[in-house]
């Protein structure tokens, strides 16, 4: 098992990993290169009980692109990013209304399921939460209970490289992921998310609980992720979404302000409510 | 340190005096239980001591001949109970745990399941007896076999154990399943990948405390009708059987003081066995929190 790691590989660039069994009924949601947008919101309001956290948003997500969504807390970003993968349906008492189409499919119709969607959306959590396990099981858990044909070994060693923490665990993989500082544990996550070849990643302010330097890390990391994925991030750090985001949405009281190029937004937004914000004059 | 005058009177030696006064007389009620124990262990050990031999535990009971009497019987059918108790409450304490704490929704059943578990958990063990009896001995007709009163003494516990289990499961914290629903699991998986090796410490001390407390009891198995005085070893589940609470109620109910030596022994075998599993589970918990990262 351990013959990968006991022979640290010469070569920088690692061979793709292998193509997961996709039954036929998914693949045309799994082609490498999806119509653009990949996910596209139509008047989605989201409430816990009576109170609406996202108000009528209507949005696009441009594939291999990093979306970064800004705004001051408890406007409502969170939720619309767990709305992706809808993870917000183990929130009791949410309810969503309008479309979200994932490929031109709408997630919340009757009868879709979500398990498959998360099989290609993947996410990383505000807080670092690997598995009280090993590191080796935490990145091969997801493909195995996926029915992962190829090496494991193979896809645990590359997941980890591409999520920059390789060099770091290879000589102990069989440890506890709980070992690991919080940087790594959060790129370790990453791996995890990446070990499933999703189509898109959602990250939730997936800086907000490291250090400087752990986070410089983070942001290369979703800068080179980009080329293979999609990748939208809640940040409620400005600079973070100015320097790792392609486009950016400003969202204000579960509205969405504005969206667009990451570098019209910072430097002429539309709105003066995203010019106060991004300002520092309120949030 | 100066208190304007006039304003407050602080009373401070009053107060102090009052203060300890509370802590001491908590000290001494806290040591009243420990006396008590205390007193009890050295009174049965005295009495029962010298008839705690290799014989006692080899051999059956006999009413004419105390000195032969042994305990046998007793032990093995014990040991009988609570295998079958083990065997049939913990799957379905389990089971039950993981239903309520992971799979129903929250609502009217749910809460009607929860509110009715945990007044059973304060039924009278006696009354587990009389289910036990018109359930298992006469309308199942298993008889006053092993089966029944294991049956009987998993119901009594079952209760516990959900209980117990559903605080584990609870215990566990749901970024862990997040994470697991986030990767494609359904949540079969997320269960038993991570919830259930996550809890287990926790719902071992649950069942390991509650088999204890089955171990201990009597009043359900008289009820049931289980024999005081058993000449053989149960070879199955349909067989007769006596437990070690039992033997000893029998035992004290003879007039000869050879017989209440002979329950002193039999006193100091049931707490030799409680005692060390009451200190596993507790020691399974410490090992557990101490283990535990998140």
């Amino acid at each position: 098992m351990n013959e990968v790691s006991d022979q640290p590989r010469r070569e920088r660039n690692v061979p793709p990993i292998p193509a997961m069994q996709v039954p036929a009924s998914r693949r045309q949601t799994s082609e490498p290169h999806p119509p653009e947008p990949v996910l596209r919101t139509e008047n989605l309001t989201i409430q816990y009980g009576r109170f609406a956290a996202v108000k009528n948003v209507t949005m696009e997500v441009s594939a291999r692109r990093v979306t970064a969504i800004i705004g001051p807390s408890g406007c409502g970003k969170s939720t619309l990013l767990r709305a992706m993968n809808r993870m917000n349906d183990f929130v009791t008492g949410a309810s969503v209304e309008g479309r979200l189409f994932y490929c031109g499919e709408d997630i919340y119709r009757a009868g879709f399921d979500p398990v498959e969607l998360r099989l290609r959306i993947g996410m990383v959590f505000q807080k670092p939460n690997p598995f009280p396990k090993s590191i080796f099981k935490n990145v091969a858990w997801g493909p195995a209970i996926n029915g992962f044909r190829g090496s494991i070994e193979e896809l645990v060693e590359q997941a980890l490289r591409q999520a920059a923490l390789w060099d770091e665990v290879k000589d102990k993989l069989h440890d506890s992921a709980y070992a690991l500082s919080g940087g790594q544990q959060q790129r370790l996550c990453i791996a995890r998310a990446i070990a499933m070849q999703p189509d898109v990643l959602l990250m939730d302010e997936p800086c907000s609980a490291l250090d400087p330097i752990a986070t410089a890390r983070i942001e290369d990391l979703i800068d080179q992720l980009k080329s293979q994925y999609t990748v939208v991030l809640v940040t409620h750090n400005m600079q973070q979404a100015a320097r790792v985001s392609d486009r950016t949405a400003f969202m204000y009281m579960g509205e969405l302000i504005e969206v667009g190029d990451t570098a019209v937004i910072f430097t002429m937004p539309g709105e003066q409510r995203t010019q106060d914000y991004i300002t520092g004059r309120f949030g | 340190m100066s208190v304007a005058p006039g304003i407050f009177v602080p009373r401070l030696q009053r107060r102090r005096r009052i203060g300890t006064a509370v802590a001491t007389m908590c000290a001494l009620l806290s040591l009243i239980g420990v006396l008590f124990l205390g007193v009890l262990l050295v009174r049965i050990g005295k009495e029962g001591w010298e008839s705690l031999t290799p014989t006692f535990l080899t051999n059956f009971p006999s009413v004419l001949n105390p000195e032969q009497a042994g305990i046998k019987s007793a032990l093995w059918g014990t040991l009988w109970l609570t295998l079958v108790t083990v065997v049939v409450s913990l799957p379905v304490g389990v089971a039950a745990a993981v239903y309520l704490e992971e799979f129903a929704r929250p609502g009217r059943l749910r809460w009607f399941i929860h509110i009715n578990i945990s007044n059973l958990a304060g039924v009278p063990s006696i009354v587990y007896g009389i289910l036990g009896l018109a359930m298992f001995v006469r309308w199942l007709h298993l008889g006053r076999s092993v089966l029944a009163g294991g049956l009987t003494l998993a119901l009594l516990v079952l209760p516990v154990v959900i209980i117990a289990s559903r605080e584990a499961l609870a215990g566990v914290p749901k970024s862990i399943r997040l994470a697991a629903y986030a990767l494609g699991a359904t949540r079969w998986q997320t269960v038993w990948s991570h919830v259930l090796p996550a809890a287990l410490p926790g719902i071992m001390t649950g069942v390991i405390l509650a088999l204890s407390r089955a171990i201990g009891e009597a009043a359900p198995l008289l009820i049931l009708g289980a024999l005081t005085y058993v000449a053989f070893v149960p070879s199955g589940p349909m067989d007769a059987f006596t437990a070690l609470p039992l033997q000893i109620y029998d035992w004290i109910d003879r007039p000869q003081p050879e017989f209440h030596r002979l329950a002193a022994a039999g006193i100091i075998l049931l707490l030799g066995i409680l005692l060390p599993m009451n200190a596993v589970a507790i020691g399974v918990r410490a090992w557990h929190q101490r283990k535990k990262a998140w």
